[in-house]
């Protein structure tokens, strides 16, 4: 049933017509809304980290006795890596995220309006920062419930989270870009997670890579999340590995400059 | 100076690969009308309408909203323009209330000004009591009244609807009518897709019929009625069996062709000297013919549609998926 006409007729004859909003404050509405949906989706993060979470269980208590001589030994090790391999896998939400607004019309409405077009790009990756933080804060929380210490103390964790987060946001555009090209969320999902395994897995993330043979070595040295990991790790357990930091953040910036300027594009020019 | 149309296009054509989307439309839309742009799936609607909303650049010919260009003025033109997709453009993830003050802070409204518009027009769309669930838990109809708040968050000049009441009850579709009339009422310009017949029948003030990118017909529904005869009437048998025998009957009285339809007791017939009918109907009589139902009057869309275009209205699903894919 519809509201008395009178009601439907002052509320369309409203005639305010306000400055739209500029790119800075359009960038916070979008942000805004990608934190929204962390408050009302709070499966989606679940969903997410369950699988980084399981393994931090699974090979603490099943191979860190094997791996490293006792549980609570491989979990110091162990856990800094966990971090990595749970933010990396949460990134691929930006792009499903974007990948639904495509399909669902938001995204045609959104740029049919006098807004500043990367507005919801630069919005949705600042609002995923609150996503990173979380899936960090669970990680580290379960972690410590299990008998993880950081030697580095609370600012190494935090120097370390840092790291993670910027490297995370960097990796968001390349989910963007797939997002503004594969026709559904779900694909974006399936072939960020075909990417990410081998990413996450031929790394440091789980075992010391010298035990590997030479070709796989290799991979895992070149391989960005293995310097992240290494890096964490160092920062958790209170030193600056200097060098792994720089490579990180280089990385980052590599990935910013080829990926940025093609998802703009790419958006911009989207038909 | 001469006040500008809502809409005027000129040749606009657009091609996605070797499929002409649009092939040439020239349009003329007078500011605080409902104009209706009806034709199957893959008819070119929602392209045209992309392309007057500035999210799809025109391969040739050009497109001004109230005097600007769709191309060399896009950001004017978004400023006037709204645009409310075929699937209901809103976010399930958020509550009705969220959806409305995201656009309105967008739109430029202060944090408190974004709140008492979104409840203003949740109250106005009988949404009041359920702005704080998700839209998720919404009905289609509901989705629907929100995405027409949605888009009218700041009163826009021009409104594009791309098959407002698709897949909706009755009774929805009629509420959708409504707020559409309401918004019209106000002096916005309302330009609506639809394959619905009836509805641009009762809506709209000036019907283009598109098929395959090409406008074949444009006027009021009324004009576009009473190119096709002057009227139609329809006859339904008691006995379907006596169908060819009546059909004889009434060739001869009216001297006329007569369809059979689908429907096994239905006979219709162009009519072009209503005069003839009541005697026509008296020789049915004398036939010993049973009629339980006739109506003489105006054709309905769907016969106008199928004698334009010489195929009835119906998606061509090879052409629907190409659009959808250029979509």
């Amino acid at each position: 049933m519809t509201a008395p006409a009178d009601i439907l007729r002052r509320a369309v004859a409203s005639g305010e017509r306000p400055t739209p909003a500029g790119p800075l404050m359009a960038t916070r509405v979008f942000a805004w809304r990608a934190v929204l949906k962390i408050k009302h989706v709070p499966e989606q993060l679940a969903d997410t980290i369950l699988v980084p979470v399981m393994f931090t269980v699974a090979f603490t208590y099943l191979f860190g006795g094997a791996l490293a001589g006792s549980t609570s030994e491989y979990l110091q090790f162990l856990l800094p890596g966990t971090l990595v391999f749970a933010v990396v896998i949460v990134t691929l939400y930006s792009g499903v995220a974007l990948s639904t607004d495509v399909r669902s019309g938001a995204f045609d409405r959104f740029r049919s309006m006098p807004i500043w077009r990367a507005a919801l790009l630069a919005g949705s990756l600042l609002g995923d920062i609150g996503r990173y933080l979380l899936a960090s804060a669970i990680v580290i929380g379960l972690g410590m419930a299990m008998g993880y210490r950081p030697e580095g103390g609370a600012f190494g964790v935090a120097a370390a989270v840092a790291l993670v987060v910027v490297f995370a946001s960097s990796v968001s555009w390349l989910w963007l870009l797939l997002g503004l090209t594969v026709r559904s969320p779900t694909a974006v999902q399936t072939a960020g997670f075909v990417g990410l395994m081998p990413l996450t897995f031929a790394s440091n993330v789980f075992v010391d890579p010298a035990t590997t043979p030479g070709w796989l070595q290799a991979f895992i040295n070149v391989n960005p999340v293995t310097h992240l990991v290494s890096a964490a790790r160092g920062l958790m357990s209170g030193t600056l590995p200097l060098d792994e930091v720089i490579w990180v953040l280089a990385a980052s910036a590599v990935l910013v400059v080829l990926l940025a300027p093609l998802t703009v594009r790419r958006y911009s020019r989207r038909s | 100076m001469q006040p500008h149309l809502a809409i005027e296009t000129s040749a606009l054509a657009k091609s996605f690969g070797a499929t002409r989307a649009v092939a040439g439309i020239d349009l003329a839309v007078r500011p605080g009308s409902i104009y209706g742009f009806l034709g199957p799936n893959g008819a070119g609607k929602t392209t045209t309408l992309r392309m007057l909303a500035t999210l799809v650049r025109p391969d040739t010919g050009r497109a001004w909203v109230l005097g600007h260009d769709v191309v060399a003025e896009a950001a004017t033109v978004r400023r006037l323009v709204s645009l409310t997709g075929q699937f209901a453009s809103v976010d399930e993830d958020l509550t009705g209330v969220e959806n409305l003050v995201l656009l309105a802070r967008l739109l430029g409204h202060s944090v408190r000004a974004a709140r008492s518009r979104a409840r203003d027009l949740l109250e106005a769309f009988a949404l009041a009591n359920d702005g704080d669930r998700l839209v998720k838990s919404y009905s289609g109809g509901m989705r629907r009244r929100l995405d027409l708040a949605a888009s009218i968050v700041v009163r826009p000049e021009v409104v594009f609807l791309d098959e407002p009441t698709t897949g909706l009850d009755p009774r929805s579709r009629s509420e959708v009518w409504n707020i559409i009339r309401a918004l019209v009422a106000d002096g916005t310009t309302v330009l609506l897709t639809t394959q619905y017949l009836d509805e641009a029948d009762q809506l709209a003030d000036r019907i283009a019929v598109i098929d395959r990118g090409r406008l074949i017909a444009e006027g009021t529904p009324g004009e576009l009625k009473a190119s096709t005869g002057s009227g139609v009437l329809h006859v339904r048998l008691l006995e379907a069996a006596r169908r060819s025998e009546a059909a004889a009957v009434l060739t001869d009285a009216l001297g006329i062709h007569v369809d059979v339809s689908a429907d096994p007791a239905l006979l219709t017939a162009q009519v072009a000297d209503p005069e003839r009918v009541p005697s026509a109907l008296g020789a049915l009589q004398r036939a010993g013919v049973t009629v339980t139902e006739f109506a003489l009057g105006q054709p309905s869309l769907d016969e106008v549609f199928l004698s334009l275009t010489g195929h009835p209205a119906e998606a061509d699903p090879v052409a629907a998926e190409t659009e959808e894919e250029a979509a």
